[in-house]
């Protein structure tokens, strides 16, 4: 199964009811897939005139408490902005998937990884977050699927699902994940006032207080998604002296140049963030103490490096190495962590 | 004692805030009538725009929800497609509608989708201070166009029913005013047109009501009456654009 199928089949199997794009390269399998899907099993597949009005249309979906998504790229990502903005401000639970491609401007399709600050910083304007999933394989594009609607219901916040156009297009075997039945309750939906009270869902608020507590609200439940949610993978981690940072794709290439060193004797370790945001910052303080440095390996010009430093805060040396357009391969890595380990003295 | 007059359900006890002389409340009244006489409350969903009338939800007895500036005819569809029965309205103003949501308005008439429209036409932008709108006519006089709208400069002013009307997917276009009491009728009917369309599952349905706005036009709500008679409702005329019958 292709990456892009992965999600979009992982979605459904969520319950996931409706889908609102608009067709983009690296993602568009995901829309082609709901197209041909939803028609069959009952579910909404719509073909926005934007991703504005995709975002938007995910918003009044979310609002009648049913599960619904998105799915673009770079472009497209960076239009929906102004909607999610307002999707995390009125607390709606969705589902928007990044099949991520290079830029600035209109870049170009070759993978990259340079939306990190896009998606880990809010995106839009106001202070807020989303939670953000880095798949590195492709039955975690199915199960990050399910992950993120389940974690979307349970803080009312947007969910991202955010990987390289490599993913998308990548095929590998997949277990299917059984449909989930069980779902919480939304009594703040709006589905006309039947037998209760009217709902509001809006995002105005007129006073300093009522905006103010607004934004303490927003983020106590941050703080708490922070502590309970936060997750990594590692590998090798324990006796590590040089701690490589890396998510997504690029991890698994890590990976193998990480046991590559090993059989030259080097020590090293792999940290790979599975949520970004929250970024696992758990992880990185636990090796503080054994990593004599720590590398982070980008498919951009160095952006989780940044929140990287802010938990070393100072205590080691953070290094990093990063490419724009191309995967690199594991060779290639593996001469980079050598280089570094040389220096080091590791 | 017979009561002739009450509140309608759809509305809830909260005092307006817009200015004297403003019609955005006739208009907030005369949906409300429509969605009770239609027996509507409990299965209404309405978007606010950005705008005056932003805080509508405050005023509309009904599941609520606001939208941000220009989107709501596509959240309206969002909701509209998940839940095919309920009644689902916005409210937009010009510069919602008819400039930063163009996009927006044009599909959702273009795809027939099944919402209905009431769009609130007082050729400028109430809310942030009476800027030109797409709808300004030529020669008016805003603070974005101190001089008077000129062609040369911003061209010239958009006729949205006209130009929905073209869509075969709109089922329902008008445009009323409520500038005197028989126009007030009128408008109502026009509404609650609007809400059967949608119901009958006919189509896109769109009532453009002209309004006024003294506070920006510097004009008194007598005169605001006057000036739209006088210069609105010639540029923008009156009438039915589209009634699909089957
Ligand atoms: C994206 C964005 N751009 C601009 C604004 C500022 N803004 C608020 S209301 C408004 C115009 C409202 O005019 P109109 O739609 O004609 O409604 P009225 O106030 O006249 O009823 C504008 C430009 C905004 N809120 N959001
Ligand atoms: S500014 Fe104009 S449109 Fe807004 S409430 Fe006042 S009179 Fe009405």
């Amino acid at each position: 199964m292709k990456g892009n199928e992965a999600v979009a089949e992982g979605a459904i199997r969520a319950g996931c009811k409706g889908f609102f794009g608009y067709p983009i390269t690296p993602s568009s399998e995901i829309a082609e897939y709901m197209a041909r899907k939803y028609p069959k099993i009952g579910g909404i597949f719509l073909q926005a005139e934007s991703e504005l009005a995709a975002i938007n249309m995910v918003y009044g979906g979310a609002a009648t408490g049913v599960r619904v998504m998105t799915a673009s790229s770079g472009p497209g990502i960076s239009l929906k902005q102004e909607g999610i903005s307002f999707i995390a401000e009125a607390e709606l639970p969705c589902l928007i998937v990044n099949i991520s491609r290079g830029g600035p401007g209109l870049g170009g399709i070759q993978p990259a990884q340079s939306d990190y600050f896009q998606a880990t910083r809010g995106g839009g304007h106001g202070d807020y977050h989303i939670i953000v999933l880095a798949p590195a394989s492709v039955q975690e594009m199915m199960d990050f699927a399910i992950d993120a609607f389940e974690l979307a219901d349970k803080y009312r916040i947007p969910v991202m699902i955010m990987a390289e156009g490599t993913l998308g297009q990548m095929m590998e075997p997949v277990i299917p994940r059984k449909m989930v039945t069980e779902f919480v309750d939304k009594p703040w939906a709006t589905t006309g006032c039947r037998g209760r009270q009217p709902n509001i869902i809006n995002t105005l608020h007129l006073t300093p207080e009522s905006l103010e507590k607004r934004n303490i609200h927003l983020f106590s439940k941050y703080a708490e998604i922070k502590a309970k949610e936060s997750r990594a993978e590692t590998f090798l981690l324990d006796d590590a002296e040089l701690v490589v940072v890396a998510f997504g794709l690029m991890a698994r290439v890590v990976k193998k140049a990480i046991m590559e060193v090993r059989r030259k004797g080097v020590k090293a370790g792999l940290i790979r963030p599975i949520t970004l945001w929250p970024f696992p910052e758990e992880y990185i303080k636990r090796t503080i103490k054994t990593a004599k440095i720590f590398l982070s390996v980008e498919i951009n010009m160095g952006q989780m490096l940044e929140d990287i430093k802010l938990v070393v805060n100072g205590e080691v040396p953070v290094d990093f190495y990063g490419r724009i357009g191309v995967n690199p391969n594991p060779e290639e890595i593996a001469e980079q962590l050598l280089r570094v380990a040389e220096r080091e003295g590791i | 004692m017979k009561v002739v007059a009450t509140r309608p359900q759809s509305l809830t006890n909260a005092k307006f805030h817009y200015c004297p002389g403003c019609t955005h409340g006739i208009i907030h009244r005369l949906i409300a009538e429509c969605i009770d006489e239609l027996d509507q409350r409990e299965n209404s969903i309405g978007i606010c725009p950005v705008g005056c009338a932003v805080l509508a939800y405050e005023y509309f007895n009904l599941d609520m929800l606001e939208a941000a500036h220009g989107r709501a005819p596509a959240i309206a569809t969002g909701i509209k497609r998940i839940l095919p029965d309920r009644c689902v309205f916005t409210y937009q103003g010009d510069g919602d509608l008819a400039s930063i949501g163009m996009g927006e308005i044009v599909h959702a008439s273009a795809r027939g989708e099944k919402i209905s429209v009431i769009f609130v036409n007082n050729t400028l932008y109430g809310m942030t201070g009476g800027q030109m709108a797409p709808t300004t006519l030529i020669g008016q006089v805003t603070t974005t166009s101190p001089y008077g709208r000129t062609v040369e400069q911003a061209g010239y002013p958009i006729k949205m029913a006209e130009l929905l009307a073209q869509n075969e997917g709109s089922a329902y276009i008008a445009r009323t005013a409520v500038n005197t009491p028989a126009n007030v009728v009128k408008t109502k009917k026009a509404i609650k047109k609007a809400l059967q369309t949608q119901m009958n599952n006919k189509g896109f349905s769109m009532v453009e009501i002209l309004s006024t706005c003294p506070t920006n036009w510097g004009l008194n709500p007598i005169d605001a009456l006057k000036w739209l008679e006088e210069n609105m409702i010639p540029n923008y005329p009156l009438g039915e654009f589209k009634v699909k019958e089957e």
